[in-house]
């Protein structure tokens, strides 16, 4: 089921949090939100699953106007950030909550409670309550719960958010593999680049309540709209007028067009890679990344001159939508 | 060794301020209650005015404490999840029963309900008795234990936050359903012991209900006002008898508070 955002705003006091957002969530896709905290991608997440209501514009779940309805009628699964267990019901009960205050026969509610915790393997936690749970299983038993009453849309607020590096990685690839097999439409939001980069189909990302663009990964880290975007989805630094990624750089014995002398002050081996870093004339600092063999064949070495040619930069005007792009 | 021995003073004095302050006094009502057997005792509690007076004081509690735990939990919910212009003056006001002397609060009812008061010729013409009956000081009660379930409900509303509530929005439960299944499990400890508080300062008013009641013997005469009225009249098994119920009644009461409470929480 598609989720339309239509020109929606939302301030808190003085505090701009949403200004005049528009966007379309693709049917059956998993679309992350991506922006540093603050920018407002969970108050749009709020927005969407009627938790919060918009000053203005529209929400249309399925095609269907969805603005003035109460989340209870928006048929909406929510995860939260700090799982919002219910804890005093079993993981058990706290899955079967949804089919339970929609009424539905106890026998459908425990084949579809159990078919749940086999799903988020939790199938030997159901006694159990939620205090006695890991910050990775209680979220995924919020997971299961959401899921329960069968939502048409499946909307997380940074839930991987409270937990450490291992178990993130872990739940997120583990996430991308539960909405292969449940294929419902999937938002949620982090300021993470990496795991919106790992698991969504379609990234949008939002900074100071405006939206600054939409589209696949591929899509933001080769063609960022601006300069935003581009530091924020992968690494970028700035190199004589442009904006330029670390592998995007050549280093040339020779001076050449476009090319910016500077001095290797650093080496750095890392594995397949070699990192060099270097200052120009300016003194300035930036970083080139480059394979081995590349480096090997250079003949590089510390405190060498070099000139600095980008392959593929970016001038980004600094009015926003105003951009050039330049190949060489 | 010097962290050992003040440890030791501080529970020394703790114990002995205990002692002094509240297990003393208490103990000596029981030695005197039970100075010359059970008999006496038994035969002072069961005169008619007694009797009277201890139903007199139960029934007043049956309505005070439902009519203020529904209050108490109402005000509470609207004091920390809505926001409304005068939300500041209603959190004073709810205080307003623990700063007024008892006798303050008997005196205004006094000058609402009685002949001259602004409800009281109207009730008159009616023929509804409010002052020096039952509704009086039912009324008196209410408004001496008022606040303590919400003041108890209010802390503990805001540390479990709404997300718990809004997850069961989300998964369709109605405003009603999130109620009763999440909100109020989540708050049951702390509106118990808010009832308890409540139930024991109904048990134990006195002033306000001094003043509205009458004390007509044997019709508007509560636990308390009895046990006074026996003491002014020298008799002292009778005062103590009937204040050996009134504390039976309150350590019954914490006793069963204490005997539930660990079971829920090893769960």
């Amino acid at each position: 089921m598609s989720i339309l955002v239509r020109n929606v705003s939302k301030r808190f006091g003085d505090f701009v949090a949403l200004d005049d957002v528009s966007l379309d969530v693709e049917s059956g896709a998993l679309t992350a939100l991506l922006g540093p905290s603050g920018s407002g991608k969970s108050t749009l997440l709020r927005i969407i699953a009627g938790l919060e209501t918009a000053d203005w514009g529209e929400i249309l779940l399925a095609g269907k106007d969805a603005t003035a309805l109460a989340p209870q009628k928006r048929n909406v699964g929510f995860v939260f950030q700090h799982y919002a267990a219910f804890k005093h019901m079993t993981v058990w009960e706290n899955v079967a909550f949804g089919l339970k205050v929609r009424k539905r026969p106890k026998t459908e509610i425990a084949e579809r409670v159990d078919e749940l915790l086999n799903l988020v393997q939790l199938q030997n936690f159901g006694h159990r309550y939620p205090a006695q749970l890991s910050g990775g299983q209680r979220q995924r038993m919020g997971l299961a719960r959401a899921l329960a009453p069968e939502p048409q849309v499946l909307l997380l607020d940074e839930p991987f958010g409270a937990l450490d590096a291992r178990v993130r990685a872990e739940l997120r690839e583990w996430l991308r593999q539960l909405h292969d097999v449940v294929h419902v439409t999937t938002v949620f939001v982090t300021h993470d680049q990496d795991e919106a980069m790992e698991i969504s189909d379609q990234i949008a990302v939002i900074n100071h309540g405006s939206l600054e663009q939409v589209g696949s990964p591929r899509e933001l880290y080769d063609n960022p709209a601006s300069e935003f975007v581009m530091t924020f989805v992968g690494d970028a630094q700035p190199l004589g007028e442009s904006l330029v990624r670390p592998h995007d750089v050549d280093l040339l014995h020779e001076p050449a067009d476009g090319a910016v002398e500077a001095m290797i002050v650093r080496v750095t081996l890392l594995g397949r890679d070699a990192k060099v870093e270097l200052h120009n004339a300016e003194g300035s600092e930036f970083v080139v990344l480059m394979t081995r063999d590349q480096f090997n064949a250079g003949g590089y070495w510390r405190g060498q001159t070099v000139w600095a040619q980008p392959h593929h930069e970016r001038v980004f005007a600094t009015s926003a939508g105003d951009l050039e792009s330049v190949s060489s | 060794m010097k962290g050992w021995l003040s440890r030791l003073g501080l529970r020394a004095i703790m114990l002995g301020y205990l002692a002094v302050i509240l297990v003393g006094p208490l103990a000596i009502v029981f030695w005197r209650t039970f100075e010359d057997g059970f008999a006496p005792a038994w035969d002072a509690l069961t005169t008619p005015e007694t009797l009277n007076a201890l139903k007199l004081t139960l029934i007043i509690t049956a309505i005070a404490v439902p009519v203020n735990t529904i209050f108490g939990i109402v005000c509470a919910l609207a004091i920390v999840r809505r926001r409304f212009r005068g939300k500041g003056l209603l959190n004073a006001f709810i205080d307003l029963p623990l700063a007024l002397s008892p006798v303050v609060v008997g005196l205004s009812l006094f000058l609402l309900y009685g002949q001259d008061g602004w409800f009281g010729s109207w009730l008159d013409e009616r023929g509804i008795d409010v002052l020096f009956a039952l509704p009086s000081m039912v009324i008196a009660t209410i408004f001496v234990s008022l606040p303590f379930v919400a003041r108890e409900v209010v802390p503990t509303l805001r540390e479990i936050g709404d997300e718990q509530e809004q997850a069961a929005q989300t998964l369709g439960a109605s405003g009603w359903q999130t109620f009763w299944r999440i909100t109020l499990p989540s708050i049951r400890w702390a509106v118990i012991y808010g009832v308890i508080l409540t139930t024991a300062r109904c048990l134990g008013e006195y002033g306000a209900v001094a003043v509205v009641s009458g004390r007509l013997q044997g019709q508007t005469e509560t636990a308390t006002l009895r046990v006074q009225e026996r003491y002014e009249a020298f008799d002292l098994a009778g005062a103590y008898a009937i204040s050996i119920v009134l504390a039976l009644i309150a350590m019954l009461v914490l006793v069963a508070m204490t005997v539930i409470r660990p079971k829920e929480e090893a769960a």
